[in-house]
């Protein structure tokens, strides 16, 4: 493999991200420009502006299969890092068009410039190729967060989410940052794609290679919050303003997920065997710790922060099984995961809008006051227990079957044991939403324009990935086999 | 292109279903007429595909196959044979009778049909598919509607309770089953879930009894199987009148159908060294199922628990693995979801008018509902197995195919034939007969016509197939060879 030459193409590569930062400045322009009152339509134009920015991203920066290490080596254009970009605009946009009618965040302009940063971020992740552009881009990612998160600043929840995010990031970014610095250490390279093999070419011993691993695990781990990585999750999601809660939980484990998927892959090579198995074992404990803890709790967004470490550990089974499918498994689960969450997370916003609560007591209720927001809420909970015809299943059965494939048997079982602790927790939800009566029956819930769109987006992706399912897979299988 | 007549009936219901919530929501009775017309198309359309399935060809008949996940070799796979046949009729005259019973409703029957609706079509959708992917996928449609039609509009006392164990018990068991299938979907090395091709793999006989266990358990659970057996009775009680009809009448069949389909048909070698152990959770479901229903004092838990019991025959008639068994079983699945659906429908007529289940609180019923004690009365004696009635065409074949195999099992379960008889002949004398408590007295009235309409056509299928059973037995029998022709061919 060889790095090109500068081209026009290269520019092509990274077009979302110039696209990001220019629609960023645009923002951070019309909130100087614009009145307050015109700033309720600074989401729209986000929302509008990642729109844009997706479509044209689908069209021009289409991956070619010659040459894809473009830029010095920084970058590898490929459809691993392409599909990613994609889901994690997919994301942002649906974040942007349920941020509107946040109080305190929804018309500053501020808000959305950082969102786009971040997502900018993000979309670097999914393509970094070189360790330096990968430590960078996590930073761009989660230093914007870290403000996002502690946005509402006269709230002390929100305060102390964005402090907690920051210290967890900071430290295992610097454990990370550490094992990044044996990486290099050992090989002298810091490019993923010859890694491996100058590392092979020192006959680095397997258990320091493997202490590497590790260092940069926990930094990844913390991006996509697997055990024991977890901690700030439920604290994080609770505090941070609700549309933030959404991308945390969507977006940014997408883009975790795939800088994990790429340098495990291809910086550990040689000891395969030895970080399956420690994240087979991770897998495990993330799916159990996630879903009990998920039981006991009252508040929606905790709720749903555990639910989202249980599903990080059902994605991870994908990486486990180490094959070409697995890695498929992974994306395809991620792909269903992101919309779904994004659906459930925009129901929680417009609840807490007009009933003013994140209590699961609270939803009492619902399915008399919005019948089709009960439905939406219905579909989204579903999707994430795994049933039919919902996204969330076939991506199940996916990452089982990739287990099964590559003989992790008691893995597949530990998944699928998971998936009823899952589907109890979910049901609980359902019940008080279809059977509790409340006495604020007869207070609708409204739902702004804005909200509409981005539900029915998001229900739309999950029955179409759910019954359609075949393009989706045939693309995830394209995008883990350009990985290599 | 021949016309679709499966996928129409699978996807009838859930059209509808979704059609309408578009509905007004305090439109009551249009939301009625369209649910009605929409389960009499369905009926229709089965009773279609059952009378012009071609018994000389026998086979699958009606198939259609589209291709869905082609890496996977998943496939939109749909067909029918002399067991599924009948099936699909069952679940066409529980849906319609269901909707029927269902007339009085009042809150919020728009979502009720929906869901029971959605339920529907996951229930023609397994009877249907030859595609074990797709066997999967709505078999898990068939089983979340189920929670919450039972924690809305279920009896308050055990709903919410009743429900969530129900849900977790058949979800339990279809995610064992999958991996099961899974296992079976690699292992066969044939890349597709096609059951057909699957039933050919040739799966060696160590792999075949390692699993057979977790895929055949993992569905029996929702045939109510001993020791599994424990969500049904508080199922069946808990559930609204259209919901136990549907759940013991036709869900239950599901289980075993999958059961059988994935369970014997995919790994005979298996079924053949675990047939003795479930010869004997067969004939504990038998014989303490019809005790347990002895001594209740709940009509619907009567109820629930005879169901138990007989769906302990069906999985005998499995376990018998030879054709007198496998045609019985086939029948009973046929003949217990028509009696069980009249039952549940008795039930739920008493319940409405007197307002408890308690049968020393009832009485005289037959004076004030004379077509509901007729009806009932045709069900108890076909549970009785009867002759003259579907029953005894059921039974008799299961205890021949007994005899055959394991003379001392068909000893043993003998006896619920009269334990049965005990307590059916007890509810009638309790509810029917004898003089109505004095607080019921002239509060009681009679059915509305839906209802009556209702009865008549599930006792008048109990009594065709009893005093006809060319119209059913040559049909199942035709399926029962296909199978033993299977699992000869594992021998």
């Amino acid at each position: 493999m060889t790095i090109a030459e500068f081209t026009p193409r290269a520019t092509l590569a990274i077009l979302p991200e110039i696209l990001l930062v220019l629609l960023a400045g645009i923002l951070l322009g019309l909130d100087l420009l614009w009145r307050p009152s015109q700033r309720v339509a600074l989401g729209w134009v986000a929302a509008a502006g990642v729109l844009a920015i997706l479509v044209a991203t689908a069209i021009f920066s289409l991956p070619e299969p010659d040459e894809p290490l473009l830029l010095g080596g920084m970058v590898r254009h490929d459809w691993l890092g392409f599909s990613f970009t994609l889901l994690i605009l997919f994301a942002a946009m649906v974040t942007c068009l349920i941020s509107t009618q946040v109080s305190g965040v929804g018309d500053r302009g501020e808000y959305y410039a950082l969102l786009l940063i971040t997502t900018m971020g993000m979309t670097l992740m999914a393509s970094a190729a070189d360790l330096i552009l990968l430590y960078l881009s996590i930073e761009t990612t989660s230093i914007p967060l870290y403000i996002l998160a502690g946005f509402l600043k006269s709230d002390d929840k929100s305060t102390e989410s964005g402090l907690k995010y920051f210290l967890f990031g900071a430290l295992t970014s610097t454990v990370m940052l550490y094992g990044f610095s044996l990486l290099y250490g050992f090989a002298g390279e810091t490019n993923l794609y010859f890694l491996a093999e100058k590392v092979n070419a020192a006959q680095v011993s397997p258990v320091v290679l493997g202490a590497g691993a590790i260092l940069v695990l926990v930094g990844f781990g913390f991006k996509v919050a697997i055990v024991p990585f977890h901690f700030w999750t439920p604290d994080v999601y609770e505090g941070a303003p609700t549309p933030i809660t959404a991308f945390i939980s969507t977006a940014s484990k997408a883009a975790g997920f795939a800088v994990l998927v790429r340098v495990m892959v291809l910086a550990f090579p040689g000891i395969e065997g030895f970080w399956a198995a420690v994240l087979a074992a991770i897998a495990a404990a993330t799916m159990t710790l996630g879903n009990v803890v998920a039981l006991t709790q009252s508040n929606i967004k905790r709720l749903l922060a555990y639910s989202s470490i249980a599903h990080a550990g059902y994605a991870l089974i994908g990486l486990v099984a180490l094959s070409g499918f697995g890695a498929a498994s992974l994306m395809f689960y991620l792909l269903a995961y992101v919309v779904t969450n994004l659906a459930a997370f925009a129901v929680v916003i417009l609840f807490a809008r007009s009933a003013g609560s994140e209590q699961i007591a609270d939803y009492a209720g619902l399915s008399r006051r919005s019948p089709w927001l009960a439905l939406a809420l219905l579909v989204a909970l579903l999707s994430l227990a795994g049933m039919p015809p919902l996204a969330g299943f076939v991506a199940k059965v996916f990452v089982f079957a990739a287990a099964v494939q590559s003989g992790l048997i008691w893995l597949a079982f530990a998944g699928v044991l998971n998936a009823i602790v899952g589907l109890y927790y979910y049901l609980t939800v359902l019940k008080v939403v279809y059977l509790y009566r409340s006495e604020d029956e007869d207070k609708p819930i409204s739902v702004p324009r804005s909200y509409a769109v981005a539900l029915v987006a998001c229900i739309a992706a999950i029955l179409i990935v759910g019954i359609a399912s075949a393009p989706w897979l045939e693309w995830t299988v394209a995008a883990a086999a350009s990985l290599y | 292109m021949t016309f679709p007549f499966l996928s129409v009936i699978i996807f009838t219901p859930i059209v509808a279903g979704v059609i309408l919530l578009f509905f007004p929501a305090e439109r009551h009775d249009r939301i009625r007429r369209f649910a009605l017309a929409a389960a009499s198309l369905d009926l229709l359309l089965s009773l279609y595909v059952y009378l012009s399935y071609d018994q000389s060809l026998a086979g699958y008949q009606f198939i259609e196959k589209a291709s869905w996940i082609p890496r996977l070799g998943i496939s939109y796979y749909v067909g029918v044979d002399g067991m599924s046949a009948p099936l699909v009729l069952l679940t066409g005259v529980v849906m319609f009778t269901g909707v029927l019973i269902t007339w009085k409703l009042d809150d919020r029957p728009r979502e009720f049909f929906t869901f029971l609706f959605i339920l529907a079509t996951g229930v023609f959708g397994v009877f249907a598919s030859l595609d074990l992917f797709l066997l999967f996928f709505f078999y898990e449609i068939a089983v979340f509607p189920m929670y919450l039609l039972i924690s809305i509009w279920g009896w308050k006392v055990t709903r919410e309770y009743a429900a969530m164990k129900l849900t977790l018990y058949l979800f339990i068991g279809s995610v064992v089953s999958l991996v099961g299938a899974l296992v079976m979907y690699f292992t066969s090395g044939l890349n597709t879930f096609d059951m057909l091709l699957l039933e050919g793999a040739g799966f060696s006989t160590a792999f075949q009894q390692l699993w057979f266990p977790f895929v055949f358990f993992g569905f029996a659970v929702l045939g109510g199987i001993f020791p599994f057996h424990n969500w049904s009775p508080d199922g069946h009680v808990a559930a609204p009148t259209a919901v136990s009809m549907f759940h013991a009448g036709v869900l239950m069949k599901l289980g075993a159908f999958a059961a059988l389909r994935v369970g014997i048909m995919l790994l005979p070698e298996g079924a053949r060294f675990w047939a003795p152990l479930i010869l004997v959770l067969g004939s504990v479901n038998v014989v303490y199922g019809a005790f347990i229903a002895m001594v209740q004092t709940d009509f619907k838990y009567v109820i629930g628990f005879s169901s138990v019991s007989h769906m302990g025959l069906v999985m005998l008639g499995f376990a018998t693995l030879n054709r007198n068994g496998l045609t019985g079983a086939g029948l009973q699945m046929f003949s217990h979801g028509v009696m069980t659906a009249l039952f549940f429908a008795v039930v739920g007529m008493v319940y409405d008018q007197a307002h408890t289940r308690d049968l020393p609180k009832l009485g005289g019923f037959a004076k004030a509902m004379p077509l509901v004690a007729v009806a009932f009365i045709i069900g108890g004696l076909v549970s009785m197995g009867m002759p003259g009635l579907s029953g005894f065409i059921a039974e008799f074949p299961i205890f021949m195919g007994l005899w055959q195999t394991q003379p001392i099992v068909a000893l043993v379960v003998v006896i619920s034939i009269v334990v049965t008889a005990a307590y059916i002949m007890r509810i009638i004398g309790r509810v029917f007969f004898g003089a109505m408590p004095v607080e019921l007295d002239g509060h009681v009235g009679d059915v509305i016509l839906q209802d009556k309409v209702a009865l008549v056509l599930l006792s008048g299928i109990l009594i065709l197939v009893g005093i006809y059973p060319a119209v059913m037995a040559p049909m199942v029998q035709n399926g029962a060879d296909a199978i033993l022709r299977l699992i000869g061919a594992g021998s």
